[in-house]
This record gives structure tokens, sequence and C-alpha cells, in this order.
């Protein structure tokens, strides 16, 4: 069922209030991947608030739906969500990076509650996620998994084995996002290692794909129900997102892939957040 | 011989076939008990044998073609979701090949997957030096988490297989590839996990060693007591890592002359491994690697290969003679030296 308006609102509203946590979360661990967690906030509003079967206070619910951030560097932004969704107390966050902190920029599922798997290596996630969706089928599970790719990442080449793999068996448990913000590191994907047309070789591997704007709660919304749907192949959706987006000063900026933020900057950064849409 | 039995298997006649022959086979029984255990393999599966599960288990077997990083990383998830998941391809391309994805999402996570790594060492001979595999149990040591096993013979395999599956964590066991000789008459002695195997008493040196060496060792310890009268203890060191420190330095204490023997590079395996427990002792002893002296393997059949190297049982004999020629020296000696 579509989201109606109020649930719509009430999305933007949280991703906000997440996003404005994000920023927090930089100034205390002196330095985050802040960009890719901004253009990712609303994939994750819509996944932990709407769509995935998860109980906070289980964590280990063997009937949960399982999520994979593929995109590990995005630690920052589904930390600052775990914790608000309850896993942990938000004050932990605190510690971020500190010395034998639970909580590093690249989050560790055995220290940290509702991580299902430990990322930050690209291009390692999907493999994990396929072989978390053939868990559930060989067990007659009836959960999904969920995976949320860097557009970066995919140019690792084991993505694509991945791919391969998740059409060949027919992994249609599975649902994975591209975080299409179109920045890396060193700067745009198409001047560094060029991608497109993504789409197109997504369907080449035999996969389903929809392109959406990853912002656009509505698209979001109807995606995901969409692809809960899909039998009989795996689907992509591609989510054109901005890098820092909320931040005016960050959006699209390549510099923050990762930066710090000090009081002044964070103060200006809220501010931002409050006024956007 | 006819077919042999375990105290409680049945399975297979270890004369006429590989350990990765009893592999495949073990794994399909303890498939048959368990319906966690799921085999996974890129495009190796006759080559390794898991492809007898698959045969038996279609339902939870996965080639996932030639793609080595993704069968560990989908095996990394199944493990996450449940199942205990067996991996298997040559050692070259499980060490190596995939060895962020054995790292990172095998071992950091602290999963069991259990990898049954064929073709170790030299023992692919004839392929040539890409498909060698002579620094794997350097790899696999450094990685925390990891156990390590290398079965002396088939018979071994299956309890070192068997045992894999009492580990919570994760486990590399390597196998050779063809016909290795039979050291052991039937897997009926004590094999646990991270515990030596002593193959022949002896107060003069001692020979620790595994896999395809321990044959040799102890035929080489048989002769020397018989030709030379030089009394030889042999350890079957089949656990590289948990290693049994009280094996080692009970050897060290009683036979004073230490000589290990792996098909491995000498840097950073078994031998690299004995070192560091009697390094660490504060004792010391004669002490001798033999393996591949840091280089690239030779191509040919693997048996003219251990010969080359040493690894055979005419070449740790000769080894042996040359330690009994030295005395471990007490630090008062020192001086003169000096």
């Amino acid at each position: 069922m579509p989201l109606s308006p109020d649930e719509i609102s009430a999305l933007q509203a949280k991703a906000r209030e997440l996003r404005s946590l994000m920023i927090d979360v930089t100034v205390w661990s002196g330095g985050a991947h802040i960009g890719g967690s901004l253009s990712a906030a609303d994939l994750l509003t819509a996944l932990y608030y709407k769509y995935l079967r998860i109980r906070p206070e289980e964590p280990d619910w063997p009937d949960r739906d399982r999520f994979v951030l593929s995109k590990g560097h995005g630690g920052v932004g589904l930390a600052s969500v775990l914790a608000d969704r309850g896993y942990f107390q938000k004050e932990l966050l605190h510690e971020f990076n500190h010395f034998k902190s639970p909580f590093g920029m690249h989050l560790d599922g055995n220290k940290v509650p509702g991580v299902d798997a430990s990322t930050g290596s690209l291009g390692h996630g999907l493999s994990m996620a396929v072989g978390m969706a053939l868990g559930a089928r060989f067990q007659g599970k009836s959960w999904l998994t969920y995976c949320l790719l860097g557009d970066g990442e995919c140019d690792e080449g084991s993505v694509w084995e991945a791919a391969m793999a998740a059409h060949h068996l027919k992994v249609d448990n599975l649902i994975t996002f591209v975080d299409r913000n179109r920045l890396m590191i060193d700067g745009p994907t198409e001047d560094v290692m060029a991608l497109e047309p993504l789409a197109d070789k997504w369907r080449a591997f035999g996969w389903g794909v929809r392109e959406i704007d990853g912002h656009d709660y509505a698209q979001i919304g109807e995606a995901i129900e969409a692809a809960q749907e899909a039998k009989g192949a795996p689907l992509v959706i591609i989510a054109n997102t901005v890098k820092g987006k909320g931040v005016d000063f960050m959006e699209n900026k390549v510099q923050w892939h990762y930066g710090s933020v000090d009081s002044d900057l964070a103060a200006r950064a809220k501010a931002s957040i409050a006024g956007g849409a | 011989m006819a077919e042999v039995t375990g105290t409680t298997w049945t399975v297979y006649d270890a004369n006429v076939m590989t350990q990765a022959d009893i592999y495949g086979r073990v794994l399909c029984e303890l498939g048959k008990k368990d319906p966690r255990i799921v085999a996974i393999t890129a495009d190796m599966a006759h080559s390794t044998k898991i492809g007898v599960f698959g045969e038996a288990f279609p339902e939870r077997f996965i080639n996932v073609g030639i793609a080595e990083q993704n069968a560990f990383g989908i095996a990394a998830g199944l493990a996450k979701a449940g199942m205990v998941p067996f991996v298997s391809t040559m050692s070259v391309f499980a060490s190596m090949r995939a060895l962020e994805q054995v790292r990172t999402d095998i071992c950091y996570q602290n999963l069991g997957v259990k990898i049954i790594a064929t073709h170790g060492g030299i023992s692919f001979g004839q392929a040539g030096t890409t498909h060698h595999c002579t620094e794997d149990l350097a790899i696999m040591r450094a990685l925390a988490n990891m156990t390590a096993i290398v079965p002396a013979d088939g018979y071994e395999t299956a309890n070192a297989v068997r045992a894999s599956l009492d580990v919570p964590g994760p486990v590399y066991i390597r196998l050779g590839r063809g016909f290795e000789p039979l050291h052991y008459a039937s897997e009926d002695y004590d094999f646990q996990i991270g515990k030596a195997v002593q193959i022949a008493d002896g107060s003069d040196v001692t020979v620790i060693c595994c896999g395809v060496a321990v044959y040799h060792a102890a035929e080489a310890a048989r002769i020397l007591k018989e030709r030379n009268g030089i009394s030889v203890r042999v350890l079957n060191l089949h656990t590289i890592k948990p290693i049994d420190e009280a094996a080692i330095m009970a050897a060290v204490v009683d036979t004073r002359r230490i000589l290990t023997v792996e098909e491995h590079n000498v840097l950073g395996g078994l031998g690299t491994a004995v070192a560091d427990v009697i390094a660490q002792s504060g004792k010391g002893c004669v002490f001798a690697k033999t393996g591949l002296p840091d280089c690239y393997s030779e191509v040919g059949y693997p048996e003219d290969l251990y010969s080359h190297y040493g690894i055979d049982t005419d070449g740790i004999a000769d080894r042996v003679l040359g330690l009994m020629g030295k005395e471990f020296e007490a630090d008062e000696d020192w001086e003169d030296e000096v």
C-alpha cells in the first residue's frame, strides 16, 4: 500500500531528526563519513521506520529481516538510526571512534546490537546478503534480506560475482539498493571509473531494476513494496541521491565524503537540516 | 584392504580413495545428520569432491562458478543465517584469491565456516606454481579466530572434517591432491584438534611435521633406528593453530634436537610456529626447518618434488643425521664463539 501523506511527512520529520543526530555523532567522533550517511538517510529511515520487520528489544530475533550495509562507511548513519530505534542508548554514541568504543567508523556486528554484518571493506556485502537470503530459503523462512551498496563500490568485481549468483540462483528474497550519489573519494564516479550505463549493467546481469529519487518517500516506498512482491529474479533499486543531502554546504561536495565538524559548523548544519524538506 | 570401520563410520576404503574422496564421503554422512550443513564451491565440485555432497543434497549445494570471493562471502552470509557452510576449492584460491573475504567476512565475524582446501602444498606438482600453495599455513595462522589443520592422510582427513563441526568458529583444513600414502591403519586413534599425536617415541631427536611428511617421518624414524641406532620421536602436529605447546616443549626437554618438516615455505608455517613456542619458553635446543627454502616451487610429479625439497623419507633421514652432530650449547659455552 502506498505511503500516505501523513506517513511521508512523519518519515521526513524523522529523517530530519536523524540527520541532526548524524551531525552530532560527527562532532563527537572527531570525523565521519557524513556525506554518504546523509545521502542514504532517507533510505535508512524508510527501512527502519516502515519496512523492516525487526524487534530492537530482541536484536537477534531469528525471524527478523536482515539489513547489510555493504557501504560500511555509512556507519555513522546506521548507528544513529539504530540508536534512535532503540537498539542501544543514544548516549553511547558519544564514544564513537574513541578508545575501546564498540563504535568505529565501520560497524562491528559482534559489538553493536542490530548490525547484521560487519562491513567496511567494499564489495563484500552483496555476497553476504545473497548468503543470508539463501539461508532463509534453505530453512523455509520468510524473512527478507536488504542490502545497501554504494555506487563507487560497484567498481568492485566481487559485486558483480554476487550479482551473477543472485540471478543464477533466482534469489528473490533479497532487495538491493545502490546509493547513487555520484561521488566517491577521488571525485565524481563518472570521472574516476565510469559506472554508466549502471541500470543496463544490472539488467544485463539478469536483475530487475527500478530507478528512483532516493529522497522521495513516495518513490522509495513504492519501489520497496514492488520489490517485496517481485518473484523469480533479484531486484535492485538504484536510488539517485545527493551526497551530503540536507546540509546545504555539504551537498554534492566531494570533500564531505569524510569530514570533521566543529560546534559552529554543526549549528549551521542543523539549521540547514531544520529548514529543509 | 576392505572397507574400513571407524568407531562410528563405515564410509570408505582409504587405500583406493584420495583425501578429497574421503572428505566428500564424510561430508555426506555429516549432511545426513545435520540439516544445517550446506556446501559451496567455485567450479571445483569434481576436483575437491565436494560435489559428492552436491549429488546427495542438491538443495543444499551451491556452485558459484569461478568466483572465489563470492563463494566465501556467501558462506559468511549463510553462517550468519544459521547454516554451517563447508567451502571447497584449491588451497591457493581459498587462502589468497579470497583471503580478504576469509579474513573480514568469516574470521573477523568469527563465523563457523569450514574451509576444506585441496591441492595443498606442492601436491598438484605438474600443474605448476600457480596451482601450488606454500603460503597458506602462514596466512591462516595470522588470522585471529582461525583453526588450521593439515591431516596426515585420508583417515586423519575423516577425523579432522568430523571434528571441525564441533568448532564454533572458522576452520581451515588443508588436503593434498592425489593418493598420498596412508600413515594410519584406521581412524581409531586419539585425534583431537589442537593436540599433537606422537607417532613414535624417541630420545635423541624429534621430528615435528604435518601432512604428507608424517608418513615419511615415521618411515625415516624406523630406518634411523634400524640402521643408525638413533632414537627419533615423531610428532604429527596436525593442528597448526591452536598449537600444542606442551607436546613441543616436552620434545625440547626430552630430546634437545628438533627438526620440523612441512610442505610449505619454511617461513611462517609449522616450523615458524614451533620456533615461536620454543623461543618464548626460554629454553633452547638444536633446531632446523625443512620445507621450501623461501622460493617458488619447481614443476614436476609430487614425489619428485618431495624428494627435491627433502620432504620424503630419505630427505628427513639425512637431515636428522645432520642434526645428530650438533649439541645444544648452554650459555656458559658461548664465550669462545662471540
